[in-house]
């Protein structure tokens, strides 16, 4: 266990700042944009396709349907870095490798998320998998963002904790 | 002569570590009138200082130098350089503590004679017993300010609690309460009473739960007597040719070496760091490590036999709302071998945040079977099994020689394998978290493997002989007069309960013992 990472070298709330300064929805040259435009993001190391297959993987390893991509994107995000460009890139391709060895074009290309898992599970004792799915306990799981959308109230002491505010409300018992 | 002492001073006691034993241990001492140093390796933070928050407050109070694992416990893959999370800062652990407070059963200071023989245990009698420690006990309680001891109120019940105790109550248990805790439920000792904030495990920020960070230590302080120091990192004791210690070398908060001289030497740096200390000061008259004569030390590594139930439920818990652990079942603590295991173990109401849940809920898991879970965080109800584990000869802390620290010292290794005895009383007390939660409407229930270590036991055992163990019942070592033991390490068995409560009394009684005896010369 290492201390969190949301990211590489920057700060979650500058990552936030980024993801949605780089709100101009155009796909090409450096950029990544939702289908639905719901998030845009630069890349400035990895080429878009490949941080759109990340950003899917990491959404498969952790899937949530509740939880928009925009978190799975600030969550992978610091691998857009000179340092991890490489490594994260030889990654990609070879889970796009693999899902071409199982008739798709690309991992991007598969239907189901059944298909992808599938790919993942042969993969899951390799570094580069455990290296995502590792960043992404905190990545994903520590961004103060996301935890409303479990229900998750974070610190309370600010509030006074929950002695007067329903620490004991539970009612269907 | 008042604090602070001179690094030639050699009438001072020197403690190591500042925790549930050393802190106690150093503001016992000072209120009897005892002159001493306490070296501790992390800094100081209070309760305005803490962090509401699971990673930020690891970040801060951990103790994450490096250390290595082995054996088949699932720490040892998941987690292989966090055998243990424990605190690095005055205080200790009792900055990270639950509180949950209870005493040794009296079958549990004779667990040889009561369980028999264990074929693979290094099963062995503690030299003290029930009838002896009850008035330290006692004293620990009072001092601690322990709920449902000396006329204190328990907690009220939280959520988890709400939910724990229908399901208890529906099987049938009895012994089901919000726990003898050391968190006030109204004020005590100058502190106020639990708020039901959560985050008991990263300082509790109304200082309503016991800790030396703002109780013992700033008390010993104020008497003149006591001197701690801040980021000092012990690496040796030094003894003469008589064999007896003489101080301690340490790295000051600059990184430079000192040599703090000493009448007597207690350590206290927990199971691992205790005997670590031991060995990396082995000598040309001690050249297995001090104290070592037995062979013991870093032996009978226990660590509980733990491990967590979840349920999900189809309406809303909140479990991480109030108290951590307030919450107890303690039907299943008895020595009851028809279950299939000897010893028992205590069933404890626990909840983790969503960030600390998605690392400690199936280290390594991923996909729909892992995230579904997560998905109904704010529908589960969490508790904790405490169970005593067999000691094991093999369960053991070594020098790891290929690792070492920023000070260039061999690493602690820990190494550790579930006894089958473990394994029986685990999988009976999943199976019983499981249907406590069932009996209250679970959907889900999630029998969660154990987390690194928070109860480090053994390692310096207690022994009436000398061969057996490694401290004799004061927590003196059987070979050095003057070199005491002060931690769980001194445990010879674990018992079921939560250990914190015992270090404190052992280090009241030894505190009385060690000023007793300097001031009739013995020491």
């Amino acid at each position: 266990m290492s201390k969190p990472q949301t990211s590489r070298g920057l700060t979650r709330r500058q990552l936030l700042a980024r993801a949605s300064a780089a709100g101009a929805f155009v796909l090409g040259a450096g950029f990544v944009a939702a289908p639905d435009a719901a998030w845009a993001i630069e890349t400035t190391h990895l080429d878009p396709e490949t941080f759109a297959t990340l950003v899917q993987m990491a959404r498969d390893i952790y899937p949530h349907d509740h939880v928009a991509d925009e978190y799975y994107v600030i969550a992978v995000r610091g691998y857009d870095s000179a340092e991890q460009a490489e490594a994260i890139t030889a990654g990609i391709q070879a889970l796009d490798a693999a899902a071409r060895g199982r008739g798709f074009p690309s991992y991007l290309g598969t239907g189901w998320e059944r298909d992808r898992v599938d790919i993942l599970r042969a993969m899951e004792e390799s570094p580069f998998f455990q290296q995502i799915r590792g960043g992404l306990v905190t990545g994903l799981y520590n961004q103060k963002e996301v935890w409303p959308l479990f229900g998750y109230e974070g610190e309370s002491y600010s509030q006074g904790g929950y002695l007067y505010r329903g620490f004991d409300d539970i009612t269907w018992l | 002569m008042a604090a602070p002492f001179d690094l030639n001073d050699d009438g001072v006691v020197v403690i190591i570590g500042t925790g549930a034993g050393g802190g106690v241990l150093a503001n016992e001492l000072a209120q009897r009138g005892v002159s001493v140093v306490a070296l501790e390796a992390g800094g100081r933070y209070l309760p305005e200082d803490y962090i509401n928050d699971e990673w930020d407050s690891f970040g801060q109070l951990a103790w994450t130098d490096p250390r290595t694992t082995s054996g088949d416990w699932r720490v040892a893959r998941d987690f292989s350089g966090l055998p243990a999370w424990i605190v690095k800062a005055v205080g200790g652990t009792t900055t990270h503590w639950a509180g949950a407070s209870i005493r040794f059963q009296p079958h549990e200071w004779k667990a040889a004679t009561t369980y028999g023989r264990v074929q693979g245990a290094n099963l062995l009698d503690w030299p003290i017993d029930d009838a002896e420690m009850a008035p330290w006990y006692e004293l620990a309680e009072t001092k601690l300010g322990v709920t449902r001891t000396g006329g204190r109120e328990g907690l009220p019940g939280n959520n988890n609690f709400k939910v724990f105790e229908a399901g208890a109550r529906a099987l049938g248990y009895q012994e089901v309460h919000t726990g003898r805790m050391a968190i006030n439920s109204s004020d005590y000792d100058g502190r106020p009473p639990c708020q039901q904030t959560g985050f008991c495990f990263q300082g509790c920020k109304w200082g309503a739960k016991w800790s030396a960070a703002y109780t013992d230590i700033p008390r010993g302080e104020a008497t003149g007597n006591l001197e701690v120091r801040e980021n000092a990192h012990v690496a040796r004791i030094l003894h003469d040719d008589r064999g007896l210690v003489t101080g301690v070398e340490y790295f000051d908060r600059d990184g430079n070496l000192q040599f703090q001289r000493a009448r007597i030497v207690a350590v206290a740096g927990n199971s691992f760091e205790s005997p670590r200390l031991l060995l990396n000061s082995a000598s040309s008259m001690f050249p297995d490590g001090l104290a070592n004569s037995s062979g013991q030390v870093g032996r009978n590594y226990m660590r509980h036999v733990t491990g967590s139930v979840y349920g999900v439920f189809d309406k809303p818990v909140k479990m991480w709302r109030g108290t951590t652990m307030a919450g107890i079942i303690q039907d299943e603590a008895r020595h009851d071998p028809s279950r299939g295991f000897v010893a028992g173990y205590e069933l404890e109401t626990l909840a983790l945040g969503l960030p600390f849940m998605a690392a400690f809920l199936d280290p390594g898991g991923w996909g729909r079977e892992f995230t579904t879970a997560l998905d109904s965080y704010e529908n589960m109800a969490g508790m904790w099994i405490v169970g005593e584990d067999m000691p094991q000869e093999t369960n053991r802390v070594t020098l790891n020689h290929d690792v070492t620290d920023r000070f260039g010292l061999p690493v602690a290794n820990v190494h550790f394998s579930d006894h089958p005895n473990d394994i029986a009383m685990r999988n009976h007390a999943y199976a019983r978290g499981q249907a406590i939660y069932d009996a209250v409407g679970a959907t889900r229930t999630l029998p969660t493997p154990p987390y690194p270590s928070t109860h480090n036991l053994g390692t310096n055992r207690m022994s009436e002989h000398a061969r057996d163990g490694v401290v004799n019942r004061w927590g003196q070592t059987h070979d050095i007069a003057n070199l005491f033991v002060s931690d769980g390490s001194v445990f010879t068995t674990g018992a079921a309960e939560n250990p914190t409560l015992t270090i404190v009394a052992l280090a009241i009684r030894q505190a009385d013992h060690i000023a007793r005896e300097m001031s009739a010369g013995n020491l």
